[in-house]
């Protein structure tokens, strides 16, 4: 059966190096579209780049090209507004044309700010309302099960989305079917629009809640990508028993010194000036 | 099919079933044709060879799954008090082929779950099946919290949504296997399973998107849908007997509408009454005024219905009494609107 590098590759020096350089194409390419847009959601995307990088280049069983393969591993995008790093890589996965990129959100193109399943190919589920898509990630593991196909489904979470009701909804049905298929991986970058995720209704105990509600917990560091590969691999070919937290430690804006120290990069736009300096911090040209 | 209904019998410490008349959740669906009807139909379609899965919101015995459980454990998924996950996970299933059912009240289903909905299956275009049962006013004195009677509106204004209030469980049974393949979402709306039977078995007339004529009149075309068609029927019969000429329409398939159904109504009739377990905006009475209007109609139009508000405290039949949706009540309407100036003769 042919799969991605990601099913061949192990944890070798290589793979992680080649992930490393795409969570930076993801930054730069985030930087890129969003001048496009005139806004966009610059510090949620990279607080997850290496999230992405490492599910796509890495762990996800993806055919080059082939956005509808049935047993592809399917992914969900809870934080839709992150989609801007979801695009690069889907169109470098041969999904779609490239160039539809150049084109992000202008009026008739597919790529908006939250994606959409039915205009991007290998979007495996549209979002944008948070808190609905690790159901919909529950209900595409409970099918898996149903068909009797052996995929395995990853659903990329806000930590502010993890305030919605409808979250919790899922985890206990999750895992009161023991669905060891299912992963969410929490992007706990610390923040959400009005600040800090703690100080606006506290989410801690994290790991505990999500145990209580039947799942394992792991817990790592979102920008450490050999950690984040040898736990989403392991997941991946561990069959476990129990639906997986992966809690992400990130850096809301990593990657750019500014953003990292002022939670209000949630949303904006950079003019000329600034978003050249960015580019060069991105690059490491200064 | 023959179901073993022993396991809902009540029961005494003994063992024994209670008195005659005692009943609880299980037996309940004993009392509900409709409801058990609908978890066999359902069973069929999985029998025919449909990826049918369904689900419910810890209401099996109050929507009839039970009886499809009984015959399809390995469709059937308990999501427990979790409507709204419900839905969502109906979209992630339909994603892999399967064509998820999703059933509970009308009104958690319909309001609770709307931007589930329309976000998750809607937009997305998912086939999933939405049956929203006990809708309108059926649950009387649980209250408005139990009450649907604005589902039709709002399913209506979802894009991509088919909407079908069939009147009895033969249309019902007829209408989801017609829509079996349907590429995009359902909503189905019914009622608590104890309605009159309108249809035989296998009546031919009971087509997707087809208004049902079962006559025409001079004076007035009674539009009804669901659950006010048996007694539209009823007092057309009545108003017949008191000399009108009455026509009436069931149009079980509000979205999209019959619109040349509705047109040939306007134009051989002096007046149309649409009857509706629904308040009178945007539902049925607001679909087809949308309808006369596009197609430039002036004809009399009289939207009966619950007007713009909630509903008191009483037992069903006591609320369909009170507003006027028996065939008693929808007489009395009927008949005052006949008798109208709005009625005159020149108007058309």
């Amino acid at each position: 059966m042919p799969a991605s590098e990601g099913a061949s590759l192990t944890t070798s020096s290589e793979v992680v190096e080649r992930i490393r350089e795409r969570a930076q194409f993801v930054r730069l390419e985030t930087v890129r579209l969003i001048s496009i847009a005139k806004t966009g959601h610059y510090s949620s995307t990279f607080s997850c780049a290496e999230i992405l990088a490492t599910l796509y280049y890495g762990v996800l069983r993806l055919r080059h090209g082939d956005p509808q393969w049935p047993d592809r591993d399917r992914f969900v995008m809870g934080k839709g507004h992150a989609a801007v790093g979801l695009y690069p890589i889907l169109a470098d996965h041969g999904f779609f044309d490239p160039e539809l990129l150049d084109g992000y959100t202008r009026l008739g193109n597919p790529l908006g700010d939250h994606p959409d399943m039915t205009k991007v190919p290998g979007c495996d589920f549209s979002s944008g309302s948070l808190g609905h898509n690790l159901s919909v990630g529950l209900g595409m593991a409970l099918g898996a099960r149903m068909t009797g196909r052996d995929f395995n489904v990853y659903a990329l979470l806000g930590d502010g989305e993890l305030h919605e009701g409808q979250i919790w909804e899922a985890a206990a049905a999750a895992g009161h079917y023991g669905l060891g298929n299912l992963v969410a991986i929490v992007d706990r970058n610390g923040y959400c629009l009005d600040g800090k995720v703690d100080d606006i209704i506290t989410i801690e105990p994290l790991a505990d809640r999500w145990r209580a509600f039947g799942w394992d917990v792991v817990e790592v560091d979102g920008h450490d990508v050999p950690a984040l590969l040898d736990t989403l691999l392991r997941l991946r070919d561990g069959a476990p028993a129990k639906p997986t937290a992966v809690i992400a430690h990130t850096v809301k804006g990593k990657g750019v010194g500014f953003m990292e120290r002022d939670f209000g990069w949630h949303l904006g736009w950079l003019a000329e000036q600034d978003e050249a300096a960015v580019i060069r911090e991105l690059k490491g040209e200064k | 099919m023959n179901l073993n209904t022993d396991s809902l019998v009540p029961r005494g410490a003994d063992g024994q079933p209670l008195a005659e008349g005692s009943w609880h959740i299980p037996s309940m669906l004993l009392k509900s044709p409709g409801l058990l009807a609908l978890g066999e139909q359902l069973g069929a379609l999985v029998d025919d060879g449909e990826p049918v899965v369904v689900l419910t919101p810890d209401l099996s015995f109050s929507n009839g799954l039970w009886a499809f459980h009984e015959r399809h454990p390995d469709r059937f998924l308990q999501l427990g008090v979790s409507e709204q996950n419900s839905v969502s996970v109906a979209a992630g299933l339909a994603t892999t082929g399967l064509r998820p059912y999703v059933t509970g009240f009308a009104s958690f289903l319909a309001l609770l779950c709307c931007e589930q909905i329309r976000t998750d299956i809607a937009y997305t275009r998912q086939p999933v099946r939405l049956i929203g049962h006990h809708s309108g006013i059926t649950f009387g004195f649980y209250g408005t919290s139990h009450h649907a009677t604005e589902d039709i509106a709002i399913m209506r204004t979802i894009a991509n949504m088919t909407v079908v209030a069939p009147a009895d469980h033969v249309a019902m049974g007829v209408l989801l296997k017609a829509y079996a393949d349907h590429p995009l979402p359902v909503y189905f709306r019914m009622g608590r399973g104890r309605e009159p039977l309108v249809y035989e078995p296998d009546d031919e007339r009971i087509r997707p998107g087809q208004a049902i004529v079962h006559a025409t009149g001079d004076d007035l075309t009674i539009i009804a849908t669901g659950t006010t068609v048996h007694p539209s029927l009823l007092a057309a019969e009545e108003l017949r007997a008191e000399g009108h000429s009455v026509g009436v329409i069931d149009l079980h398939t509000i979205k999209p509408l019959d619109e040349a159904a509705v047109v040939a109504a306007a134009e051989g009739s002096r007046g149309l009454m649409t009857v509706e377990e629904h308040n009178v905006y945007g539902g049925l009475g607001g679909a087809v005024a949308e309808t006369l209007t596009d197609h430039g109609i002036g004809v009399p139009l009289l939207r009966h219905g619950i007007r713009d508000e909630y509903a008191p405290i009483g037992p069903p039949t006591h609320l369909y009494r009170h507003y006027r949706l028996d065939g008693p009540g929808i007489v009395e309407e009927a008949r005052a609107f006949l008798k109208s100036g709005r009625m005159t003769s020149d108007v058309r």
